[in-house]
């Protein structure tokens, strides 16, 4: 995993150790200000160690060492392995142009991921179910697409973070090149994230990024027919 | 094709649950846990400021006095224990495998023997749960605490058998880990208690 860690008292042992002598100074000073001053001493420096803690807290986190690249699990020499991670442009026909290419004259895996994106609320409850469903759907129709276009891919649903998805499949499929594909920048959710870029630094495998505009295509399919 | 037909014949049960990396599982369910954990002890001390608000009288009423200095002992045992827990794991991430048994043999004895001081307190404070809403909270909240310390006593006995046993290495000591982040959180909410309930 990427080690880019906020701090966190509950996540190791170590951590809720930390947590806990930070614990016994905060409540500590409070205990030893209303003994010795009085009940408005004793709130002055619960006040001011809040918003001490608060602040030392926030910059703590802003000041973060970027997390070390990730690396892909090894792939067999002989087999090309392509990721492609894509959602609403998913069935889109740049996009398969590009795999097609990736895996064009040698043997290849290909693996489509298809991140349940989610709104926030729901993701913070967990109600994921709805999500994944359409983020299946959307992955079965570009499966085909790619069927009839020659292409043996499989498909997976990933996390709702790209980026954490992306991550999660080089865990399990690993990959020599990465597919993204996106809506054209402004109409893209996640270049405003900076989900390519984000992803060109944190992982060593290379990336090619592909724009699918599906309102183009569209338009275009009818004078093709 | 065959092969993975009858694999997908012999499984039982409901489809893998997805996983993310994001955070190790494990962790993930005592977070969860401590989560809810903080809640519980939120509500109760909403209850505890509550009374102390409305009421206008001095705390505690009059008449009624807290064992400051006995619990200050107990405190200091307590908080000793999270320091000899932190030594038990320290020493297997170290591969002291005696280091991490006398810690947390060290670690259950004196969680055990603030438990037993706590009963003791409870016999000898003087009043009762249903004299009054200071006694009613006093006991909800350092009995809501005694309860969580037994919690930690039992998942600290199973890990100090393991020991014991010979389980844990430097490489997997969840075992240990987890009941380490729950004593710490007990450990914390102690702090809270002592110094809100029995300080100030």
């Amino acid at each position: 995993m990427a080690e880019r860690r906020t701090w966190n008292p509950l996540r190791s042992e170590q951590e809720a150790f930390q947590f806990l002598i930070a614990a016994m100074g905060y409540f500590g000073a409070i205990a030893l200000a209303a003994g010795f001053g009085g009940l408005w001493a004793g709130i002055a420096v619960f006040a001011v160690l809040t918003v001490a803690g608060v602040a030392w807290f926030l910059n703590k986190n802003r000041h973060l060492d970027p997390p070390a690249p990730v690396d892909s699990k090894e792939t067999p020499a002989d087999v090309h392995h392509v990721l492609v991670v894509a959602n609403e442009t998913v069935a889109g026909r740049k996009l398969h142009d590009a795999v097609r290419a990736a895996a064009d004259g040698k043997p290849s895996r290909v693996l489509v991921v298809s991140p349940a994106l989610n709104s926030p609320l729901r993701h913070f409850v967990s109600d994921e179910d709805k999500a994944r469903e359409a983020a299946q759907g959307r992955l079965n129709h570009s499966l085909h697409a790619l069927a009839d276009a020659g292409i043996d891919a499989r498909g997976e649903v990933g996390d709702a973070d790209p980026l954490q998805a992306i991550e999660d499949s080089l865990r399990t499929f690993g990959a020599d090149e990465i597919i993204i594909s996106t809506h054209p920048e402004g109409r893209s959710n996640w270049l405003e994230k900076g989900v390519v870029s984000g992803a060109q630094q944190r992982f060593k495998v290379p990336i090619t990024h592909v724009v699918v505009d599906l309102d183009a295509e569209a338009a275009e399919a009818p004078a093709a027919r | 094709m065959e092969a993975h037909a009858a694999a997908a014949h012999d499984h039982h049960g409901p489809p893998p649950a997805n996983v993310s990396s994001r955070i190790d599982a494990r962790v993930l369910g005592m977070l969860l846990f401590i989560g809810s954990e903080i809640m519980l002890f939120g509500s109760f001390f909403t209850a505890y400021f509550f009374v102390r608000v409305v009421n206008h009288e001095p705390w505690p009423p009059h008449g009624q006095h807290l064992p400051v200095f006995v619990a200050g002992i107990n405190t200091a045992i307590l908080v000793t224990s999270s320091f000899t827990m932190h030594w038990a794991l320290t020493s297997i991430k170290r591969g002291n495998r005696a280091g991490m048994q006398a810690g947390l043999a060290l670690t259950f004895f004196m969680g055990l023997t603030f438990l037993l001081t706590q009963i003791a307190e409870y016999a000898r404070i003087g009043f009762s749960p249903n004299d009054n809403a200071f006694a009613t909270i006093f006991f909800s909240l350092t009995g809501l605490h005694g309860m969580h310390v037994f919690v930690g006593l039992t998942l600290l006995l199973f890990a100090t058998i393991r020991a014991f046993r010979g389980h844990y290495t430097p490489d997997h000591h969840h075992g240990v880990e987890i009941p380490g982040i729950y004593w710490h959180f007990v450990d914390v909410m102690w702090i809270v208690v002592y110094t809100t309930v029995y300080i100030i």
